[in-house]
């Protein structure tokens, strides 16, 4: 089971998958001080996504990516890597940034291929995600 | 990327390690995105405070200052998350005070330009037709893109002061022609009278096309908008869009016809945002328990006019007792609000002015809340009632007028 990816940027990671229906924003959804969607109504909400691969639509907002990947990396709580449909460039300033893993574009859509709890494989140089294991 | 002389030597550290390292930087972020160069930038707006840096981002910003880098082009810094005259009061941390003057300080050696503002636009620097310029947060671009014509992606904090290091930004996005098209339309036959209309505008459009890429082109409005119902337009469609461009025909610069703006392509969709429209999206805020004790006229921060007009409906009035009331501007706005008498006028009736703040990134702002026992947060602001949430604010966003009504006589409709 394969997703292609059309842009990617960062070093090979596995994890275990989180596939959001919504986008994301680390500002608007995210407590940055625990690592958990924190907005009411989001359809992750009480989700960490710390040490996570994310699969994101979309990417919501907004500046405050560049820094607060920065600091989500340095408090530990950040996710591996955030796999988008579409994203933004604060989205990709702020993965370069700290050193996380981003890709944008998938073929086929995640929601046909992997589901949250599954561990997959997200390989930047070959724009590749592989989902290796399965949750039962 | 094809590099200039120039940018080659920057990378073989020619110019210090400090620009070597920002333009290294940004090579990464331009090839992620498929850049083919950099282009020169004339100005730089951007975003660094303590709330979203965090320590591990002034432990950055510390050592990146050591290397004395200094600007290349004017940059001037966001709104931050301490009004110093305030912390006490609001029961912010003495400890992020500190921190937050620390990293003032480190912007300032590097030769930024603390303004402190989200509304550089209105306030500190015009660009003109096709400038290149490296701004965030998110409103300061799409105003600049669409009501300027100046080209600028979306910077983050990190990017624009890479930019500012260097002077260049690597060329993809609204820095070319292909992406600044409009993609779709948006027909205004609804009346928008309050700014508030506007914002709603935004999120109407902004929540069904939540891509950077999509811009869509306003046409129909039967009067001319004004610096501020663009300013909560563009915000709004921002913060619910993550859109960085829009035209408006007849208004923008680079929209004086429908086709024009559109690029010759036909839409791939055509919007029609009627009162009907506008009413529903009111309607559509929970009003939780009634909650009624905080209302907050901020995100972006207020134009002098704002201040005028807010200045007037709290003339003679009273923010309710045990209710809250904030507003938030930059110095420039404030020091001409006061000479003007709209502050004697709004500290009179109650409110409390922020300096140099946006409410929602206020340090400390979830503990604030709870202590305070706030539900509900009422505001003018579309930007402000989508961005808030982490927070776990109920929000809901009504009218200017409505606004100062909910303040002062405590009860939400």
């Amino acid at each position: 089971m394969k997703i292609a990816v059309e842009r990617a940027y960062g070093e090979v990671v596995e994890g275990e998958a989180v596939v959001s229906e919504e986008g994301f924003s680390p500002r608007y959804d995210l407590d940055r001080w625990t690592g958990t969607i924190t907005k009411p109504g989001h359809r992750l909400e009480g989700t960490s996504l710390k040490d996570k691969i994310c699969f994101f639509p979309t990417a919501k907002g907004g500046i405050a990516a560049g820094w607060a990947f920065h600091d989500i990396k340095w408090k530990k709580l950040a996710p591996k890597a955030f796999v988008f449909g579409v994203t933004n460039p604060v989205m990709v300033q702020g993965a370069v940034f700290a050193g996380i893993t981003i890709t944008e574009g998938w073929t086929p859509h995640p929601r046909d291929v992997v589901r949250t709890g599954d561990w997959v494989r997200v390989d930047p140089a070959r724009k590749l995600v592989e989902v290796l294991g399965r949750q039962e | 990327m094809q590099l200039s002389a120039e940018e080659r030597a920057i990378l073989a550290g020619e110019r210090g390690e400090a620009p070597r390292r920002a333009l290294e930087y940004q090579a990464k972020v331009g090839e992620f995105w498929g850049a083919q160069r950099f282009v020169p930038v004339t100005n730089v707006h951007m975003m660094g405070d303590i709330e979203v840096m965090g320590d591990g981002g002034l432990a950055w910003l510390k050592d990146y200052a050591a290397l004395g880098g200094r600007c290349a082009v004017g940059t001037t810094t966001n709104a931050r998350c301490f009004d110093f005259a305030h912390c006490d009061k609001l029961g912010q941390d003495a400890g992020e005070a500190v921190k937050e003057r620390e990293l003032i300080a480190c912007l300032r050696r590097m030769d930024v330009v603390t303004t402190d503002t989200c509304i550089n636009y209105q306030t500190v620097y015009q660009p003109h037709l096709g400038e290149h310029v490296a701004w965030g947060d998110t409103g300061t671009v799409i105003y600049a893109n669409s009501v300027f014509g100046a080209r600028s992606n979306f910077e983050s904090g990190p990017a624009a002061l890479a930019a500012a290091i260097t002077g260049r930004t690597p060329e993809y996005g609204f820095h070319l022609d292909a992406h600044r098209r409009g993609s779709f339309t948006v027909e205004l036959q609804a009346s928008l009278e309050d700014l508030a209309d506007w914002g709603v505008v935004g999120k109407l459009v902004g929540e069904a096309h939540q891509s950077y890429f999509s811009v869509p082109v306003f046409h129909g409005h039967r009067r001319s908008p004004r610096a501020d119902e663009l300013k909560h337009l563009g915000a709004a469609l921002a913060s619910y869009g993550s859109m960085g461009m829009f035209h408006f025909v007849g208004v923008t610069p680079e929209a004086p016809t429908l086709e024009a703006a559109l690029g010759g392509r036909k839409p791939a969709e055509r919007i029609v945002i009627t009162d009907a429209d506008i009413e529903r999206a009111y309607a559509g805020y929970g009003l939780g328990g009634g909650d009624a004790r905080l209302v907050v006229f901020s995100g972006p921060q207020q134009s002098l006019f704002e201040m005028k007009q807010l200045a007037g409906l709290f003339d003679g009035r009273k923010v309710k007792p045990g209710a809250r009331c904030f507003v938030t501007t930059n110095g420039a706005v404030l020091a001409q609000s006061r000479a003007l008498g709209y502050v004697a006028a709004l500290e009179t009736a109650g409110v409390t002015i922020l300096e140099g703040v946006c409410f929602y990134i206020l340090q400390n702002l979830s503990p604030m809340r709870a202590a305070n026992g706030w539900s509900n947060l009422v505001s003018n602001s579309a930007k402000i009632v989508n961005i808030i949430g982490a927070h776990r604010f109920n929000t809901i966003l009504r009218r200017t007028k409505d606004c100062v009504d909910i303040a002062c006589t405590g009860i939400l409709r």
